[in-house]
């Protein structure tokens, strides 16, 4: 059974929010249908389909625990899933996906430099100890310029801030030349500057390279002026499409079972959940509305 | 030619077992380097010493069965490298106790075979041999084999070099790519029995983990890319084991006894030394374009160059009231 | 049956093993949880070059192990933060063993005595040492129930630990000089090398079998006690050294525990999948401050799963 909320995304007209889609796109670079994961007698994931295409930026949102990773290692391969399809254009190889996981404990002392790192990226699977070569050496250095991070390439990687290591993770990712890009929590952990200019140069590889992006999230906020589209998970069970069309009160309130709210304010959205006389948005996060000045 | 002799005793060119100590000593420090970097990238220094306790197993096993104890040893780390394996050493949360639990199991292992071993063939000292070994006690004629296995861990180590760096930065990034970590881990595991085997006939059993891990983290100190990291440590490793070798030979002159103090006392104590150098000397060479709030506060933390920041061991063993003198232990030069 | 096992000449052996096996197994419990099982097997061993110290200059042994057992805690407690904790023990471990070589090489009568350092001569133990064993045992129990929620928290939370205050590192020291009380109780009997074994093998088996932590140490106690009792009757019988028996035991009781789990692992596992997603959803207001806007966190909130009937 589909889900009832399981709209799927609608192209070709842009709205008001979000950039304009790439025009004449060829068919979707990834395509799940009805998607079940169970783990451990529960079901993680329930009926979830969606579509990207090429050189979009797609938002993956839900809470934790909604099954954001869950749902991304199925797309790579590493989750076992109960029902359902994940299909990719062209060939599947080590190559054609890319991904940068939540959590990249790097020590700061270990001898490994950013272009060692993006190195393993271009051929980190292959057996041989990989000697040097110039024109693997010149490739890791373009990749580190493409995300900005060219001047870091002789650095540890572990001495490096988060939010370098995730521009130096983003080229490593990017190194086998791949068609989709997986990011799981990319912002997390990540002052507002950084996570500007790591929104801003998700968005700008999805135009240069091509890729399409899967960037999970909990907060929508930061990547609502470049997203394409959203794949929103809650309780298991996914809506997606134009931003515009799922982030609604309707649409949500159908995903979640009970009554959602949905308010536009000073340029961010704010959905709120269930009892209005209980729950607010100011309520749970009292020194975010100190620092938006106002409640919702 | 004074100063040659001063830290050459005389005859040391010229004797068959310290020539056969060089040259074995030499492959076990080169064997041991890429494997002690992989083992510290990976954290793993607990199963590291854990396969150490299993060569001693194998070790009093074949004093036991009467075959060489090489054999033992190799024979044992593998084994040891198949069951924490299959126990799933490499899955993060329970790596420390599955080390523990082999650990345990072949501890009381050698716990037995000595016994046995002491009671049937009146062979004392087996267990100081076992567990404490002597370079200057191994056959020469042991030298082929050494090489061969040598050679077979650093071939392992080479073939697998990207998969095995890859997931050792970080085991998510090396499944997305495609790497098959349980290949992986099985010829990490392997290379590291293969290695722990032969540092075992040098510094005894116990004493393996030295040559292990020491080189290797203070070479991550002073080395900014994996392959120079993996050159220091050899360097390190050499250095620690020829100078251990030319001080036990130089020792046969010292108090207490005139037999000698323990090549692998020298052996632990130079690596050692090296990695409370490396804190003082080795730092992180970085590019100074950073906020330093950004580095680890512990790489800065002057804790590290306190003097008074010693491990025990370095502290002037050579004072030591002596007691007694030793008889047997060594094989002699 | 057991004519000479349970003769007076034994009664200190007994009485000694049962201390030694209360202590460990009350220590192990936290070694396993802290995952602190190389610091638990390093201590023992840096203690053994302790004793063969002591038998070079001539004083009584325990006081070796215990200025070893002290000297190992505190160097793995204070230096294990600074650098990489596994390198740090590991070569401590190895530096206080080559020492340990060398003043074994010094001495005259080692390999009798080193035998018995390394694997336990339970048989031997006087009356007269129950004393400081009792009072050794009686401090290091005292600190672990003195110490017994500060242990939990930074074993399952350190950040959160920190944040009311407890300091992580001093907890560390105060629990493995515990770990080096216990070193120091047992490795007269059960040996350097075994002593480990004691300490791990039956709070492996305590933690996958009981659920609540005071239950888990009460299993492990039980379990060390017969680990140690069968040990001492076996070793009577056979000869053969205490520590290959507890070695063994220690194992078994780890592949139980494992078979135990596994047979009601599923049911458990699910059970816990659950609670904790209620705990999330119900516990989000007081989860830490959210570094995104007020539309982040409102988000988050409504994201929790309230419970979907479809």
């Amino acid at each position: 059974m589909r889900s009832p909320v399981g709209t799927t995304l609608r192209r070709g007209r842009a709205s008001d929010e979000g950039p304009a889609l790439p025009e004449g796109s060829p068919p979707p670079v990834l395509v799940v249908e009805g998607l079940t994961v169970t783990l451990g007698g529960r079901e993680v994931l329930k009926d979830v389909s969606f579509n990207l295409h090429a050189g979009e930026l797609a938002g993956l949102i839900g809470s934790n625990g909604a099954g954001k990773t869950t749902l991304l290692r199925a797309v790579l391969g590493l989750q076992g899933t109960a029902a359902g399809t994940v299909t990719l254009s062209g060939r599947r190889d080590h190559g054609s996906l890319g991904y940068v996981p939540q959590k990249v404990s790097l020590d700061p002392d270990l001898p490994v430099r950013a272009r060692d790192l993006v190195a393993l990226g271009i051929d980190g699977q292959r057996l041989g100890v990989g000697l040097h070569s110039s024109s693997r050496r010149a490739r890791a250095e373009e990749l580190l310029s493409s995300v900005g991070a060219l001047h870091l390439a002789d650095a540890r990687v572990g001495a490096l801030s988060g939010g370098e290591q995730q521009r130096v993770l983003i080229a490593h990712a990017l190194a086998s030349k791949p068609r989709l890009l997986l990011l799981d929590e990319p912002l997390a952990n990540l002052d507002l500057r950084s996570t500007q200019e790591t929104v801003s140069l998700l968005a700008g590889l999805t135009r240069s390279h091509g890729v399409a992006v899967l960037v999970s999230t909990h907060d929508i906020n930061p990547l609502l002026p470049f997203m394409h589209c959203v794949v929103y998970l809650a309780g298991g069970r996914a809506a997606s499409g134009r931003t515009a069309e799922v982030v609604r009160s309707d649409v949500l309130s159908r995903l979640y079972g009970q009554h959602v709210d949905v308010l536009h304010a000073h340029g961010r959205v704010i959905v709120s959940v269930g009892d209005e006389h209980r729950e607010s948005g100011c309520e749970l996060a009292p020194d975010d509305c100190a620092e938006e000045g106002q409640p919702a | 030619m004074s100063v040659l002799h001063a830290v050459f005793a005389p005859g040391f060119f010229t004797s068959g077992p310290v020539l056969a100590a060089v040259l074995i000593g030499g492959v076990v420090a080169l064997v041991s380097a890429p494997a002690g970097f992989l083992t510290v990238m990976r954290s793993h220094s607990f199963a590291g010493h854990a396969f150490s306790e299993v060569t001693a197993t194998g070790g009093s096993a074949a004093y036991l069965v009467g075959v060489g104890p090489l054999l033992g040893y190799v024979v044992a780390a593998l084994a040891g490298a198949g069951a924490m394996g299959a126990l799933g050493v490499e899955r993060h949360k329970s790596r420390d106790l599955v080390a523990g639990v082999v650990l345990g199991a072949t501890l009381g292992l050698t716990a037995l075979f000595l016994y046995l071993t002491t009671t049937s063939q009146s062979t004392s000292g087996a267990a100081v041999t076992v567990l404490f070994g002597s370079l200057f006690a191994v056959s020469s004629s042991d030298w082929p084999t050494v090489v061969a296995l040598g050679g077979a861990a650093l071939a392992l180590v080479g073939v697998g070099w990207r998969p095995l760096l890859l997931s050792s930065v970080s085991p998510e990034l090396a499944a997305a790519r495609g790497v098959r970590l349980r290949l992986v881990e099985s010829a990490y595991l392997a290379a590291v029995a293969l290695a722990v085997a032969l540092a075992s006939m040098t510094v005894g059993a116990i004493l393996s983990t030295a040559l292990l891990v020491g080189p290797a983290a203070a070479a991550l100190r002073f080395a900014r890319t994996p392959a120079r990291a993996c050159a220091w440590a050899a360097a390190i490793g050499l250095v620690a084991v020829w100078g251990g070798i030319v001080l036990a030979y130089d020792s046969y002159d010292w108090p207490p006894s005139q037999q000698g103090w323990p090549v692998s006392f020298f052996v632990v104590f130079l690596v050692l030394a090296t990695y409370l150098a490396s804190y003082l000397f080795g730092r992180h060479r970085d590019p100074a374009h950073r906020d330093p709030a950004h580095r680890d506060p512990a790489h800065r933390d002057p804790a590290h160059r306190d003097p008074a920041h010693r491990d025990p061991a370095h502290r002037d063993p050579a004072h030591r009231d002596p007691a007694h003198r030793d008889p047997a232990h060594r094989g002699e030069a | 049956m057991g004519a000479g096992l349970f003769s007076s000449f034994m009664t200190g052996t007994w009485l000694e093993a049962s201390i030694v096996a209360v202590a460990a197994g009350a220590v192990g419990f936290f070694v396993v949880v802290r995952g602190a099982a190389f610091a638990a097997h390093a201590i023992p061993q840096g203690a053994f070059t302790g004793a063969a110290g002591a038998a070079l200059v001539g004083v009584n042994t325990l006081a070796g192990v215990g200025v070893f057992s002290f000297l190992a805690a505190t160097a793995i407690a204070r230096w294990g933060r600074r650098a990489r904790r596994d390198v740090v023990t590991a070569l401590i471990l190895v530096g206080l063993l080559g020492l340990g070589s060398l003043f074994l090489s010094m001495s005259l009568e080692y390999s009798a005595q080193t035998f018995s350092l390394l694997f336990g001569e339970p048989l031997a133990v006087g009356t007269g040492e129950l004393l400081p064993t009792g009072a050794i045992a009686a401090a290091c129990l005292a600190l672990i129930v003195a110490m017994y929620r500060r242990l939990m928290l930074t074993s399952v939370a350190p950040e959160l630990a920190a944040a009311r205050g407890v300091n992580p590192e001093n907890v560390e020291t105060w629990f493995l000089l515990s770990v080096g009380a216990a070193t120091t109780l047992a490795l007269p009997v059960v040996g350097a090398l075994l002593v480990f074994s004691l300490m791990i093998g039956p709070p492996s088996a305590a933690r996958f079998i009981a659920r609540r932590p005071a239950a888990a140490v009460a299993v492990s106690v039980a379990l060390a006690l017969v680990t140690v009792w069968v040990a001492i009757a076996a070793a009577f019988y056979s000869g053969w050294p205490l520590g290959f028996f507890v070695g063994v035991l220690g194992v078994v009781w780890y592949l139980l525990g494992r078979l135990v789990h596994a047979r009601t692992g599923d049911a458990r596992s699910t059970g816990d999948a659950r609670s904790t997603g209620d705990a999330r959803s119900t516990g989000d207001a007081r989860s830490p401050a959210p570094q995104g806007p007020a539309a982040g966190a409102a988000l988050r909130k409504a994201l929790a799963p309230p419970g979907i009937s479809s």
